[in-house]
């Protein structure tokens, strides 16, 4: 039992086809993290519902630790969490279970808009819950604050990963950052590319071995969630999440870093 | 023979989406080989002059003012794109660029601020759909060109196009054109109107003539012509080069280059300079027995690989075909400049001009299902101004592609006039740039779109061309108002300033403009505007902008202009610059509210 739930920790995408099956088997609890009104239209059979926004409107947790109660999670739930948002929203909510010390969670590994292009079953009835009780023990090591960072700074063997798109990057971003755009994390169908791709992908980069690696983005840490699970989902085993990203930082007023001469912006289309 | 083919499968009425390219021009060892040499690079392995040769010689170029970043210019021999290329690239560009491609005036795709690390991973994207950016920048054969009407055009001879691909196959990775002096480049056209045959090292007219009653197929060749620093004019090499003569040709020209050129003097090494330096007559005779040559020792293995079978024409299935009894807005105005009869009746070649030829990644996209539905060759072509070519476009389906552009705000009109200038990628993301030359490009589309100037005829066959720095990128040199970018200064301050060159042209009486003025980057637009307003008081009937400076250049004008020099004095209030009290924003670029100053970095044009 335990060597299993160690293996299930591993995975961080769960395929359709598994899915499907522990549906059938009744033993997964899944998230849509859609808003309520596009899951109140249909969503994938069993599926209870968790807006982000719900969750991001007070995500102390405390407080999430009652949501996910109310979800009929405790310890020993399996739990995969899907959206229709390359999967950013979904390893948002993934990442907050993480936080509170829930071990067996994934993300689907495609995103609801596919599921249905493929023309898999979906429901429109929202299932009981039983509430449950979950523990709560924090998981610190996988959370980075503003002033982690700022500390961190000193430390050598650091990397600091920026996954806004590169005209972002490109104007403002913490000193030091890497530019990896969330984009560059998934193929046409899947949220994250394979792994032997992804690896090599990240490595080429310099992203591997045992440094210590921090993602960010633009404001609540979705597409850097989604960052998270990819650097996870090729092993690296020490990954944290700025989950207060860049706003909060240049609400603090902390240096920011640009690339200076040059009028990039004049070369977009948009 | 396409003809026949057209009116046979028109009844068919298909979705050609299955069209595929015959040529995979990519090798995926390449990418690998990329990231190693990236590895031992940031280690120290390499220097930099080597990695730099290495880098060019795969197509990515240097990036404005970082060694972090690249640019990677993507080859469309003879501009050829198919839809499943197009969405690739659009990928691409969301995962490792700025989110938009950029068309470049050589039929490249380039892809901007690519982190260099990256690069490799491009390349991988790429050879998934058969295309590579090798020799793209470097001391190698360019991106061969073809006009993006060949096969259509009802001036042409024959298509030049499987000419353009043949030399463009046989010479990529060749190692006869690894370390050439300098960069070197082909123009295939399909006549003398839509050419720039002229301002290139090689540049070629199809031509047909007639022996005892044998046709035979040939091409007018013109050697020597670039825009640069100096700009030439290329030399008609003989009366007719016969087709089979072609490649022996082109070898020979390009041994000469290789054994002569100058290898020490980075400003002259294009070949121009050699056939200048040198005298037409002696370069002329050195080819022709150069060919003699290759022609004696080579005969057996050398032959242009030319598959001149006529892409399938098949009209795409109209799914919904509601029919419409009114057109949509703006419709009349863009079939009427962005759009091309075909010689093949009922289709029309249609135009997509691009903001200085910047696209998005969703546009890409979109415009990939677009030409599968409306294209009855089911790809698209690259054009020489920044601008993409749809054609074998259904007369029936022009109102309905239109609508769908409309859509994706890829209808501007005005494609064929004007009011499409060129500006190279300046300050955006070149090392020597000197001023914001793409965004001041667009800065005129706007305003001329808005004055609708695509409108008037007299203004449609001119051009605007824009370049940042003397370098031509932008193809300043050709265009009937050229300009190409420095620094004014006034006392300590700094402010981006063009010399504006008049009256060049790349048809068939092609010449370089001549300089006229230097007119400050904020009174681009309303100069040029003056001299709209100029044209329209003195020009004769039937006269068009382009024929008026063309003969105030040549010295040939009677009215009160007579000559460039009076130009300038008429322009004259625009070069003097305000205080920076009364008119800072005269001190900034365009896309910048800071306080103008020069910065360039090392150029890559000679590396
Ligand atoms: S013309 Fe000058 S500024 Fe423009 S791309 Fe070429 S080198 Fe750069």
């Amino acid at each position: 039992m335990c060597s299993l739930s160690q293996e299930k920790t591993l995975k961080n995408t769960t395929d359709i086809d598994s899915l499907r099956s522990q549906i059938r088997d009744n033993s997964i609890r899944v998230i849509d993290v859609r808003r309520e009104e596009d899951y109140k239209q249909n969503h994938i059979p069993t599926a209870v519902n968790l807006p982000l926004a719900n969750l991001l409107s007070d995500d102390s947790p405390d407080r999430v630790l009652k949501l996910f109660n109310s979800l009929g999670i405790d310890d020993e739930t399996s739990v995969v969490v899907y959206d229709d948002t390359f999967g950013a929203l979904a390893s948002r909510v993934a990442w907050t279970l993480e936080y509170i010390g829930h071990s067996d969670v994934s993300l689907l590994e495609t995103t609801y808009g596919k599921w249905k292009s493929l023309g898999l079953e979906n429901d429109t009835e929202i299932p009981e819950v039983q509430t449950k009780q979950h523990s709560l023990h924090l998981k610190p090591e996988i959370l980075a604050t503003s002033d982690y960072l700022e500390h961190s700074k000193e430390k050598k063997d650091v990397i600091l990963i920026d996954n806004r798109e590169r005209l972002n990057y490109l104007e403002q971003h913490i000193p030091g950052a890497i530019s990896l755009p969330y984009r560059t994390l998934a193929t046409n169908d899947k949220i994250l590319r394979p792994r032997e791709d992804m690896k090599r992908l990240l490595e080429n980069r310099g992203i591997s071995g045992d440094s210590e690696i921090i993602t960010y983005c633009g404001s609540v840490g979705t597409l850097s969630g989604l960052a998270y699970y990819a650097l996870k989902s090729v092993g690296l085993p020490n990954v944290k999440l700025y989950v207060r990203s860049f706003k909060e930082w240049k609400n603090l007023q902390k240096p920011i870093e640009k690339q200076e001469d040059a009028s990039y912006w004049d070369l977009s289309a948009e | 023979m396409i003809f026949l083919i057209l009116t046979v499968s028109d009844l068919k009425q298909s979705r050609p989406d299955s069209a595929k390219p015959n040529i995979n021009w990519a090798k995926i060892e390449e990418a690998e080989d990329f990231a190693k040499t990236v590895k031992l690079y940031r280690q120290g392995k390499y220097n930099d002059d080597s990695f730099r040769r290495y880098r060019l010689q795969h197509g990515a170029y240097g990036t404005r003012m970082t060694s972090d970043y690249a640019m990677v210019r993507i080859k469309l021999p003879a501009g050829e794109v198919y839809p499943h290329q197009l969405e690739k690239i659009a990928q691409l560009s969301e995962q490792f660029s700025i989110g938009s491609a950029h068309f470049s005036t050589r039929e490249n795709i380039q892809l901007h601020w690519v982190i260099l690390e990256d690069v490799s991973e491009i390349f991988r994207g790429l050879a998934e759909v058969g295309l590579t950016s090798r020799e793209a920048c470097g001391n190698s054969v360019r991106n061969v060109m073809c006009s993006p009407l060949s096969g259509v055009c009802s001036d042409e001879k024959f298509d030049s196009t499987p000419y353009a691909l043949a030399t463009a196959k046989f010479f990529l990775r060749n190692p006869m054109a690894q370390s050439l002096p300098r960069k070197f480049k082909f123009n295939f056209t399909c006549c003398e109107k839509h050419g720039m045959v002229r301002m290139v090292d090689v540049g070629l007219i199809p031509q047909i003539r007639e022996i005892d009653g044998v046709t035979q197929k040939g091409f007018k060749i013109f050697l020597g012509g670039g825009l640069g620093n100096r700009s030439f004019v290329g030399h008609q090499l003989e009366e007719f080069t016969a087709d089979e003569d072609l490649l022996y040709t082109s070898i020979a020209v390009l041994r000469i280059f290789d054994r002569l050129g100058d290898r020490k003097n980075l400003a002259r090494n294009r070949m121009r300079y050699l056939v200048n330096d040198m005298g037409w007559d002696k370069f002329q005779n050195l080819v022709l027995k150069e060919r003699a040559l290759v022609k004696a020792t080579q005969s057996v293995v050398t032959h242009l690989d030319i598959d001149d079978l006529p892409s399938e024409i098949k009209r795409p299935i109209r799914i919904t075909d509601e029919s419409r009894n009114s057109n949509p807005d703006g419709y009349a105005r863009w079939l009427k400049t962005n759009t091309v009869k075909q010689k093949q009746s009922g289709y029309h070649s249609v135009f997509i001009t691009l903001e200085a030829g910047d696209i998005t990644a969703n546009q890409l996209t979109v415009l990939a299902e677009i030409i599968k539905d409306f294209s009855s060759e089911g790809k698209a072509r690259a054009g020489f101004n920044q601008n993409i070519a749809l054609r074998y476009v259904h007369e029936d389906d022009l109102s309905k592609l239109y609508s769908q552009l409309l859509g994706i705000g890829l209808a501007k009109s005005g494609a064929l006039t004007m009011t499409a200038p060129v500006g190279c990628s300046g300050t955006t993301s070149c090392n020597l740039a000197l001023t914001n030359s793409h965004r001041l490009a667009k800065e005129i589309q706007r305003k001329f779109l808005e004055l609708k100037l695509d409108e008037d005829d007299d203004l449609s066959d001119s051009s605007i061309k824009i370049s940042g720095c003397p370098n031509s990128c932008g193809q300043h040199g050709i265009a009937t108002i050229g300009f190409f970018g420095g620094g004014g200064r006034v006392g300590k301050e700094m402010y981006p300033n063009y010399q504006m060159l008049l009256g060049g042209r790349s048809d068939g009486e092609t010449m370089l403009g001549l300089t006229c003025t230097r007119i400050p980057a904020k009174r681009v637009i309303s100069a040029i505007l003056k001299i709209i307003e100029l044209f329209k008081e003195h020009k004769k009937s039937n006269d068009t902008l382009k024929e008026w400076i063309h003969r105030i250049a040549n010295g040939k004008e009677d009215g009160d202009i007579k000559s460039i020099n009076d130009m300038r004095k008429i322009l004259e209030p625009f070069t003097i610059p305000p205080t920076k009290e009364d008119d800072p924003d005269f001190y900034s670029d365009y896309g910048s509210d800071t306080s103008y100053h020069t910065k360039t970095g090392k150029g890559e044009c000679a590396a």
